[in-house]
């Protein structure tokens, strides 16, 4: 149960190798928590992630196998999950960059980039959702992208993966509207995390600590959207207002 | 167990007073015992909890995806004047027992800072009013309470017989025992519904400790408000008994029993979220200060006005605006009553906006192992949930009162974390010894049950 100071005792992380989604669960006050899962492939990335929150005097980290394109077996992990005991925060931080060109060349690529970072998305989300229903309380954070505010020709289909997965959000979060349960859709630009290594730079580029902070201060407002960094969003409403041809021309 | 997504008929966000940490429960209004037995019997996997006029401040009275039921129309209200005894439903509040009873010449044994509460949250709790270090709590004084526990059985319960254990586990027992269907307790017979206040202001806190220390005694009631704005933790003492039929003037003694208070007014739903801030508070506790008198006795006050003064603004707890409040309430031995002090400067220092600040001495405490008095120095302050630092104070500030053997007040609770209560109630283990006979499904819980691992 989160406390009257909105500290959480329990975080999910979907996606528990996720740079952004560690420092996330680092951001939020460690003295109240005492239940943090790690949902991920098993790898020696998630047994050092593991390693790591618990050396920072986190209490009760574990991980658990997860696989976003397993749909058929993401009811059973949420319910094992969540029978165990209340989830305050679920963070759904999942998802691949995917490599453009050669997805133009083999669309079988393009479905899998999909697959993971929509269809898997929205099968856990759904799952979630309908326990924080039952629990009566709880946030689903959803990581969206701005790269699903306006579709580039540089990561249209990554984009286009994201502006479906915000579209869930944003719905699911009005259908969930007055129960308790609360969706915050998350839209970070450029994150400097392992997902963008080796990539130039976009402007208002941020570490991924800064992106979790921005999220623990907008679950303690109640928010529903949040840009990371926040100036990203007069950035985007600027962008979207502009032509096809001269958005077209951009650099990147 | 699929569920519907959007909100349901019947399903409401609840929180405690604090209006912190909202969770959605199926409530349920009952209106007999048969009705609360059936309603236990079939609860789902998240349980079942009463909520009560929810006036605690915290997570007490509510509990997420679960059924809550609302025994507010279980409130028969009888009075036995011969024997001084009233036999109330759990649902009835104590201001309806009061406008029963004091035109009758009696009083309740027990009554908090606000009349908006149940018969069944004030055992629930059992809450503690300015007459503590006199008549204790007012699980003190229940003869009998009638309980339908976690197998929707009916249970009559009273301190002095086998039940005695189930019986006291019940008192303080914050709803995790099963439901109170109804209470018989006693009464503090009266000639007057008026008091007579000795108000004493006193220009800091040692001096306002010191006072207490040796006056208490001399009255059946007494608290303290203390400035937290002035760092010299200057206060008023008031103090009082119920008034005799001869200390009232002849106009007062033609309505000696009256009693008839009205909610005066009702806060706007929306304040402006800075309208509590620093200077504002500042203002109202030097005005407050000042409108006291610098010593004055025997003054003839009304029930509302020395017991309520707040239950004349209906939903005050708004003024804290949509961020809502909480309230830090410790108890500390008389060995550390230093610690008042250092609570009071560290909540300054981090520019706590509280004017309902309360200093009291409590009396000893009672077997209930769950309950919160016990002898030693209470302080209760009002904060805002969101301002900067609290969180890091009030930690450092649990921990000076567990290591000084003292402990917080579950019906104001709403953040310490499950170490310090199990470290502070060091007989939870007995408790829920008995509480498992009680309720061996584990069907009653709520939020603070599960935030506490209680
Ligand atoms: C302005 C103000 C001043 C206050 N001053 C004081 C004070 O001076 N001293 C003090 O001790 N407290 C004080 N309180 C706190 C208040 O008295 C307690 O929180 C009390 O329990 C509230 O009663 P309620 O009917 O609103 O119960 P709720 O807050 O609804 O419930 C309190 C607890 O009792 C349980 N409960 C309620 N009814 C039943 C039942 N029928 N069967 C089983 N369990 C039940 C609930 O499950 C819950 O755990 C104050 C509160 C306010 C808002
Ligand atoms: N970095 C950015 O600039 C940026 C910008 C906007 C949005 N985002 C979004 O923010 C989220 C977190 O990004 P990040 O930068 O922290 O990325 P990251 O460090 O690369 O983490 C991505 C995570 O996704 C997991 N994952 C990938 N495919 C999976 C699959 N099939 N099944 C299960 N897990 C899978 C990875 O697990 P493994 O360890 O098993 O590979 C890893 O935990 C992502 O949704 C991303 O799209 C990032």
């Amino acid at each position: 149960m989160n406390d009257a100071l909105g500290e959480p005792q329990a975080i999910l992380v979907f996606g528990g190798t996720s740079e952004i989604a560690l420092a996330t669960v680092r951001a939020f006050p460690r003295e109240r928590l005492r239940r943090v899962i790690l949902a991920a492939r098993p790898s020696a990335g998630r047994d050092a992630a593991v390693a790591a929150l618990t050396a920072d005097g986190i209490a009760g980290v574990c991980a658990v196998d997860f696989q976003a394109q397993a749909t058929s077996e993401h009811g059973a992990l949420v319910d094992a999950i969540f029978d165990a005991g209340d989830i305050d925060v679920t963070l759904l931080a999942f998802g691949v960059l995917g490599d453009q060109l050669a997805e133009e060349a083999s669309p079988d690529l393009a479905v899998e980039v999909a697959t993971t970072n929509y269809t898997g998305a929205l099968s856990v989300g759904l799952h979630v959702a309908q326990r924080l229903r039952s629990q009566g309380h709880g946030t689903l954070v959803v990581f969206s992208s701005v790269a699903g505010d306006r579709a580039r020709r540089s990561n249209y289909i990554y984009g286009s993966t994201k502006a479906g997965l915000d579209a869930f959000g944003q719905g699911l979060g009005d259908a969930l509207h007055g129960t308790g349960a609360k969706v915050l859709v998350v839209r970070p630009g450029f994150v400097r995390t392992k997902m963008t290594a080796g990539m130039a730079e976009a402007p208002l580029s941020v570490d991924p600590e800064a992106v979790g902070e921005l999220v623990v201060k907008a679950l303690r407002k109640g928010r529903e959207t949040v840009y990371a960094p926040g100036p990203l969003r007069f950035l985007m409403a600027g962008l979207k207002t502009l032509p096809r041809p001269v958005f077209r021309k951009l650099p990147r | 167990m699929t569920q519907e997504l959007s909100l349901q008929q019947g399903e409401q966000l609840l929180t405690g007073w604090g209006r912190t940490a909202p969770s959605l429960a199926q409530v349920v209004p009952c209106t007999s015992t048969a009705e609360v037995q059936e309603a236990v019997r079939t609860a789902g996997p998240r349980g079942v909890l009463v909520r009560g006029l929810g006036r605690s401040y915290g997570d007490a009275a509510q509990s997420g995806g679960a059924r809550v039921l609302d025994l507010q129309s279980i409130n028969s209200i009888d009075y036995d004047a011969e024997a001084g005894l009233v036999t109330a439903g759990a649902g009835a509040s104590l201001d309806a027992v009061m406008r029963t009873i004091v035109p009758l010449g009696a009083f309740v044994p027990v009554t908090p800072g606000t009349r908006m509460i149940t018969v069944g949250g004030a055992i629930g709790a059992d809450v503690h009013g300015k007459n503590h270090h006199v008549d204790g709590t007012f699980g003190a004084h229940v003869r009998q309470l009638s309980l339908v526990d976690g197998n929707g059985e009916l249970r009559e319960l009273n301190p002095d017989d086998s039940t005695s254990a189930q019986f006291w586990t019940t008192i303080g027992g914050m709803g995790l025992t099963g439901a109170m269907t109804s209470a018989c307790f006693d009464v503090i017979p009266i000639e007057t519904s008026r008091m007579s206040v000795d108000t004493k202001r006193v220009d800091d806190l040692e001096e306002v400790m010191a006072h207490m220390v040796t006056g208490d005694s001399r009255y059946r009631y007494t608290v303290a408000w203390i400035d937290t704005v002035s760092a010299s933790g200057r206060g008023i003492i008031t103090s009082g008994d119920h008034a005799s039929l001869d200390q009232l003037s002849d106009k007062q003694r033609s309505t000696a029993l009256a009693f008839a208070p009205k909610a005066l007014a009702s806060a706007p739903n929306l304040f402006p979220p800075g309208l509590l801030n620093k200077l504002t508070v500042k203002a109202f506790n030097e005005a407050w200060f000042r409108r006291a008198p610098l010593d004055r006795a025997d003054e003839i006050q009304s029930i509302g006005a020395f017991f309520h003064p707040l239950d004349g603004v209906q939903n005050w707890n708004r003024v804290y605006g949509p961020g809502g409040f909480l309230q830090y309430q410790f108890v500390v031995p008389d060995s550390a009553s230093e610690l008042v002090r250092v609570a009071l400067d560290r909540l300054r220092g981090i520019s706590a906006p509280s004017f309902l600040t309360v200093l009291k001495r409590f009396g000893e405490a009672n077997p209930a192992p769950l309950s919160f008095p016990k002898t030693g120095w209470t302080l209760a302050a009002d904060v805002p949930a969101g301002l900067p630092g609290l969180g890091t104070v009030l930690d450092e500030l649990d921990d000076l009162v567990a290591d000084a053997g003292g402990r917080l007040y579950l019906a104001k609770d709403s953040r310490q974390s499950p170490q310090m209560f199990a470290r502070t109630y060091p007989r939870l283990g007995e408790w829920q010894k008995i509480r498992d006979e009680l309720d061996p499904r584990g069907v009653f819980t709520s939020d603070l049950a599960r935030r506490l691992s209680i």
